[in-house]
Order: C-alpha cells, then structure tokens, then sequence
C-alpha cells in the first residue's frame, strides 16, 4: 500500500464497504438505465432572440432558473441563455439588448432517448451545466442539468431499495408469519447429467434463498458449499441426472439428492479422500479431485449416502442451526 | 495491495466491468485448478489464481465468495463465462504469465 497514491476519487475518511460498492455499482448500471428523457425536467420556459435581456431575467427570476432555450419563430432551438449571459449584460448597462446579442450559438444538445451517462458524459466534455433536450424530430423536450440527474438517479434507487428492502422483509419474516405446527419451505431443483455449463447454478440459488430468509453469510456459504459438491456429483456421475431437494425449517436445513443410477459399488472408497472415478472429461475441467464428499462431510452435521449400483443413490445433508442461527417462528420473543 | 493496483502492476486484463477495483482488497490468495480444492480451501476475499476459464469457476468463486479470479497461461473466457461474472459480480482477471509466476508476484506484494 505504501506505494500507492490515494485514487482522485477515493472516498476520504472511511473505508468502503461490499455493500458501498455494490451501491456505487448499481449508480453506474443506474447511469445507462435511466433515459434522458426521464429525468429531465419538461415543459420548460423558453425565449425568443427578439426578446430583451431585462425580460429574461424577469422569467429567470420566477422561475429560479439559471437559463433558458431559445427558440425560433417556428419552435427550433437556436441558441441557450444562461444567467452569466445576463450577468454580462448587467455589467455593460445593456439590459434593453435583444436575447440574440448575448444568448449562445454553441449548441450542444442531448436527446431524450439517450442514456443518462450521455448527458454526463457531455456536462463535463463541454463545461456547462444545463443541456437542451431535443426529441426524435429535432423538437425541443426539456432541460437537463447535474441537479436532475442526480434527482433523478436518487429517486431511481430509492423505489429500488424499497422494493428490495419489502421482499427481503417478507422474505425474513417467512417462518414467522405463518403459523403451523411444523413449518419447513422445500426447495426442488432438477439437475441434467453431463450440463457441466449450469453446474452451482442450483447451489447459487439455494445460497442466495438463504440469505434473503435471513441465514448468516457463514450458514449459507457453508450450504452453498455442501450442496455445490452435491450438485456436481450429479452433473458428473449420474446417467440421467437428479433432484437436489433442500427443506428449510427453523431448526434445520435439510439436504437431498437423489438419482436414478449408476450408483456407487463401494462408498467406502468413494469417501476416500482423492478417490475418483470422475472422466478425463471432468478432470480437465478441474473436477473429480475426489474431495466433494470430504468437503461435504466437513459441511454439515450429518451425511448419509445410500447407494445400490443399477439403481442410485440418495445422498441426505443435515445442518442442524445452533439456537442464534435459528430461523424465527411465530411467538419468538423478538430478537435484540 | 488493491486490485487495480495489481492489475496496472502485473498488466493484467480485465474481463469483466467491475467498479471500484480500487476498493477491492484481496484478504489472500488461493491457487489451484481442482475445483473441490477451492471449494475446501478458499477463504473469503481471497483472489483465486486458476488455467481454468470455464463457466464453473464463476459459481465457485461466488459461492466462496472470492473476491475475484486471475486465470493464467493466458487461457480466454468465453463471452458466457464473462456475462456470468459480471451477472455474479465477480471480476475475472487474467494474464499470460503461468499461476507460479503469477502467486510469486502476488506474494511479493503481500498478497498471501
């Protein structure tokens, strides 16, 4: 680190988080999501090149804006003023000119069409603070400045966050809300032999339901580990593939796959560590190291592996949830 | 040592449109190109340095929630494998150089 100068644009004062940087992140992707069009402002004041300075600032002045289109006799934009045009003005006594003597021809415009990061792009190529937003047919739409991007980029996260925030509530509070003797949501992937490309797709998804029921990063690697291997066997031995079937209980989590053969001649060995009978196929993948069951074993509470050869096997994971990790259930006291 | 050091310092390319490589400091590294050996072996935050370039790897980092993959020997992602990575959020690196080579100079700049 000694080596290193701080980035231009390094936060000063604390460090980032995963969760800031999936934020800024989601800022960018926000950036190219979000259309002009969306958040420019609309019905926007304009002026005609006739019109006299003193009467600009005038509509500036109510409208608190900091400068306004110029358009033509026939709606086309020729030229921007902006208050440090008035301001000019003002400094040379010449309030009583006419808008075309001072507005500017530069015109740089954005479409309404374009990508936000367009229009940020171009503010900080060409050092102005507003754009005129101009529709498919050349028409003027809108204004935009840095204050509605940013307006608009923060409204954008927000419904995200609100959406976000009322599924993982829902989500987390599962168990709690409905009320049996025995609740448990079962989770049921079909899994194809031989379909390497999909293989911790499953494992993935399993992971992910965890952590949006509440399960602690901790609890969800360590299923997402058990099941990954679980899934892999199946992609890689089974003739026609299995079913992994996870049951999610607030004391429990319960893990099974199941297939339809060839099944293992001798379990013994296939828990030997380094075992394999895994194909060259796999190998060069970087399968078939022999450590899946190991790793498994080492994952959960309980394993069991049930195998007849020609018919299948069914593989059973348990972790059981020490009392802090437990999922809460209706009438639980409420946690700290 | 952040990654956008390492990958400016080791010339590495990136594959994948990560932001914030700056912010992202690897708590280690593993290397190996079994997968299970990753899946026992890898902790959290570590840079994993593998020659495999195939789909698993994506899963497998994110499921041991690796903070990135630096594939060697200058084997080539396929465009799925990259649009997976970028889907999961986990950056793929890579480089000519072989992992011995690679875990050398990453070692020498604390990367352990």
């Amino acid at each position: 680190m000694m080596n290193n100068p701080p980035h231009p644009n390094a936060r000063r004062g604390r460090t980032v988080t995963d969760q800031d940087a999936r934020e800024i992140s989601r800022v960018e992707e926000l950036s190219y999501e979000l259309k002009v069009g969306e958040v420019m402002t609309a019905n926007v004041k304009s002026v005609t090149a006739e019109m006299k300075i003193a009467g600009v600032l005038e509509i500036l002045r109510q409208g608190r804006i900091s400068g306004v289109p110029v358009l033509d006799a026939g709606g086309e934009i020729i030229g921007i003023l902006s208050i440090e045009d008035v301001v000019r003005a003002m400094e040379r006594n010449h309030l009583t000119a006419p808008v075309s003597e001072y507005m500017s021809h530069r015109l740089i415009t954005v479409s309404d069409f374009d990508s936000v990061v367009k229009a940020i792009k171009t503010f900080s190529e060409y050092r102005v603070g507003r754009l005129p937003v101009l529709n498919e047919q050349g028409k003027l739409t809108g204004i935009i400045t840095k204050g509605d991007v940013t307006r608009g980029i923060l409204n954008a996260l927000q419904k995200d966050y609100k959406e976000e925030e009322l599924r993982r509530y829902r989500a987390s509070h599962l168990f709690e809300d409905i009320t049996s003797d025995r609740t448990s949501l079962i989770l049921r992937y079909e899994i194809a032999a031989k379909d390497y490309q999909r293989g911790g797709e499953a494992s993935s998804h399993i992971k992910r339901a965890l952590l949006r029921l509440g399960a602690s990063p901790q609890l969800a690697r360590q299923c997402g580990i058990a099941i990954y291997e679980a899934e892999i066997n199946l992609i890689i031995h089974t003739d026609n593939g299995g079913v992994i079937r996870v049951q999610i209980e607030p004391h429990r989590i319960l893990m099974q796959t199941t297939d339809t053969g060839p099944g293992i001649a001798n379990i013994e060995q296939a828990l030997t560590p380094g075992w394999s009978t895994a194909t060259q196929e796999a190998r060069n993948m970087g399968f078939g190291a022999g450590m899946g069951l190991v790793n498994i074993r080492r994952c959960v509470n309980r394993m069991e592996l049930d195998s007849t050869p020609g018919k299948g096997t069914k593989l059973t994971m348990e972790i059981l949830l020490r009392p802090e990790e437990r999922f809460r259930e209706e009438g639980d006291p409420e946690a700290e | 040592m952040n990654l956008q050091t390492l990958i400016t310092d080791l010339q590495l390319k990136t594959y994948t449109q990560t932001a914030d490589l700056e912010n992202i400091i690897p708590s280690g590294g593993y290397a190996s190109d079994l997968l299970s050996c990753v899946m026992a072996g890898a902790k959290p935050g570590n840079l994993w340095v593998t020659v495999q370039s195939h789909l698993n790897i994506v899963a497998v980092a994110a499921l041991t929630e690796c903070c990135a993959i630096l594939i060697s020997e200058a084997a080539e992602p396929d465009a799925e494998v990259i649009a997976r990575a970028n889907e999961q959020g986990v950056p793929l690196l890579g480089s000519s150089q072989g992992s011995y080579q690679l875990v050398a100079a990453l070692s020498q700049r604390g990367i352990n």
